[in-house]
């Protein structure tokens, strides 16, 4: 089921994240995304150490982990482009970016391309919908984004 | 020479960082001691990059700014091609009541001293000075109510909480704005985070709580890097800890980040994201105010309730009840959204019509077609016609129409809007985002974007069944998730009924 390599060291860099946060009232939400702050996404093997450290099941941080959005199972491609789908954004013609991204990097929402240079994630907002289509590259804000943009955007990226 | 520069995330995403760049720079090729102020934004988004200069003990501003309009405001500022004149006497400013949004975009958001210059921490000082009962009562009386959208009197909750006797109360601010359209909380904590400190610092004060959670999203990183440094100054300054400005009030405040699910946005979720479980809903009763986080009583208000409490302890809850209209007291930061001209946040006393806010105020849409519809308060609020553009902003106003107010997000789209896509989109957030505790909001989300492609498809008879569903989902859900979906599907469904009739035309 798991193709993933576990990455050296995984078991003790967890539990030392675990340990940075034993103090807080309700821990795992800031340890999952320490974890995959340090990853790059939440190896499974991650998981049962969690789990041990906080005396969860590991049934319960895996349930954790697969109901936020935000937690990815998979590594991410070497860029992530996130754009908004949701309604400010439409109005602005956000639908005709996103139709645009996704035909030239020949994905779909959360497709990384073949090459793993861009994943593509929907959002929804990022509190710019006054400046919209909004959008997210490796972390930069973007506004105002239209096919041609995005377009320059994917090809400075190498994509 | 002192220069603002905002680095509220619309501004940066529109290029204000390469802009406060370019001002560093060209002080430094021309030897001027330049001070580089990093402000929140004004809220008049078209004008982003908007920099401004002190001159004359007036704010002057330049808008929107490019890197390569930078050296000319070291030459003559008048005579800049993109001077605007004094900030305060631009239109949208000068119609505006801003209260809560009163610092925004004027002070350094991580400068407590500039907080305390513009008249912060005064509402504070007052509340330490008053019984916790009265502070209570002062917000009663104020008429403030949950600006989150609920509506709920903030002071009625507060004095719940207050009430309960138990070892431990929390404060928990649910900056979890995950409403298309709104952007409220994300640009008061940007550009003041010490009023929501100031205002969560007033309720545990109120309530007798010794620690408070700011629950923000992670989808606003900015938000995410002020507020963590605010925290810090704060507690450096004694504004949090064991005792706050010196008095016996105990209280801290932690930052928790959400992780990308819009149903957190609902209180009894949020709690249990906090708690480090799943963001599903909880059943009420029992309420938070008497069982929130970890079991102890709550008070759950959103950062705009929160952040209008400073000015009401400071000015008196009377000044702040006798703004806005019927049961909608005080003001209401409208953020316009969309397919609009001049877009951003706007602060006013409840009561401007949509009519006001949409053609006089945001100026039209962009693209300068017609205003097909409106939607008000997030994903989970209606689509409004022109025809009913004359609602005045409150919260039982919409509620008559079988709209809601919401977070006060106003989003416009023009006539190229295809209002059955709307309705379809309106399923399709349900059923990703549902948490999946109740049945209506689970499945009937899945099956509401079925039966509104069968209508698509031609097929009429499918629009009973979507009306019924959307009366299911509406009486049945456990929360606004799956229960006020049916807001925005039924008004685009009764407002503008050929959209839905088209297709039917297209395949007979």
């Amino acid at each position: 089921m798991n193709a993933q390599a576990t990455p050296p060291g995984l078991a003790d860099r967890v539990r030392e994240i675990v340990a940075d946060y034993a103090d807080l009232e309700g821990p795992l939400l800031p340890i999952l995304h320490e974890v995959q702050a340090a990853f790059g996404h939440v190896p499974q093997a991650a998981l049962p150490v969690i789990a041990e450290a906080l005396n969860l099941t590991r049934a319960e941080v895996f349930g954790v982990m697969t109901f936020y959005h935000d937690f990815r199972s998979e590594p991410a491609g070497r860029h992530v482009l996130k754009l908004c789908r949701a309604e400010a954004c439409q109005a602005s013609g956000g639908d005709a970016v996103a139709a645009a991204v996704r035909a030239r990097l020949g994905v779909d929402w959360h497709g990384t391309t073949r090459d793993g240079a861009v994943t593509l994630e929907p959002v929804f907002c990022l509190g710019l919908c006054a400046c919209g289509p909004a959008g997210m590259f490796d972390g930069r804000l973007l506004a105002r984004l239209d096919p041609a943009a995005a377009e320059a955007l994917l090809t400075e990226a190498g994509a | 020479m002192k220069i603002f520069v905002p680095l509220d995330s619309a501004a940066v995403a529109l290029g204000a960082d390469a802009v406060a760049a370019a001002v560093a720079a060209e002080a430094g090729r021309r030897g001027i001691p330049a001070e580089i102020v990093r402000t929140g934004s004004r809220g008049m988004v078209w004008l982003e990059p908007l920099v401004e200069i002190e001159h004359e003990g007036r704010r002057i501003g330049f808008g929107p700014m490019t890197p390569g309009d930078v050296p000319a405001l070291f030459d003559d500022p008048a005579a800049h091609p993109k001077s605007l004149g004094p900030v305060e006497d631009l239109p949208w400013m000068r119609r505006q009541t801003r209260l809560t949004f009163a610092r925004v975009g004027v002070i350094d958001p991580l400068s407590l001293s500039d907080y305390e210059a513009h008249g912060g921490l005064e509402g504070l000082r007052r509340a330490l000075a008053l019984d916790p009962a009265a502070v209570v009562e002062e917000v009663v009386a104020s008429g403030l109510r949950g600006r989150g959208g609920a509506g709920f009197p903030t002071g009625i909750k507060w004095r719940t909480v207050a009430g309960v006797a138990a070892d431990r109360k929390y404060i928990v601010c649910n900056a979890d704005e995950g409403d298309s359209g709104t952007f409220a909380d994300r640009m008061l904590i940007e550009g003041d985070p010490f009023c929501l400190i100031e205002g969560m610092a007033i309720a545990a004060r109120a309530v007798g709580a010794d620690r408070g959670y700011v629950y923000l999203r992670s989808e606003y990183p900015v938000a995410i890097r002020v507020f963590g440094e605010a925290l810090a100054r704060a507690r450096e300054a004694g504004l949090l800890g064991r005792s706050v400005l010196g008095s016996d009030l105990s209280f801290d405040i932690e930052l928790r980040v959400g992780a990308g699910a819009y149903v957190c946005g609902e209180e009894t979720s949020l709690l249990n994201s906090i708690e480090g479980k799943r963001g599903v809903v909880r059943a009420k009763p029992p309420l938070p105010a008497l069982e929130g986080l970890f079991g102890r009583p709550t008070v759950v208000n959103n950062v705009i309730s929160l952040a209008s409490v400073p000015v009401i302890l400071e000015r008196g809850a009377a000044f702040y009840r006798d703004i806005g209209i019927g049961r909608s007291r005080g003001t209401i930061p409208l953020q316009i959204a969309g397919n609009v001209k001049y877009g951003g946040l706007f602060e006013a006393g409840f009561g401007l019509s949509l009519s006001e806010i949409v053609h006089d105020i945001a100026g039209g849409t962009a693209s300068g077609r017609p205003v097909k519809a409106v939607q008000v308060g997030g994903p989970l609020g209606a689509y409004l016609p022109p025809s009913r553009f004359d609602v005045a902003f409150g919260y039982e106003e919409y509620a008559a129409l079988d709209a809601l107010i919401g977070h006060a997000g106003i989003v416009v789209f023009d006539d190229t809007a295809d209002m059955l896509a709307q309705a379809r989109f309106a399923m399709e957030f349900c059923a990703i985002e549902s948490c999946g505790k109740c049945t209506p909001c689970r499945i009937g989300a899945v099956r509401g974007v079925e039966t509104i492609d069968r209508i698509a498809r031609g097929d009429a008879a499918a629009i009973p069944l979507l009306r019924e569903l959307c009366d299911t989902m509406r009486a049945g859900s456990l929360c606004a998730l799956g229960g006020f979906t049916s807001y925005p599907v039924l008004s685009a469904l009764d407002h503008f009924p050929d959209d839905f009739a088209r297709q039917r035309e297209a395949a007979e």
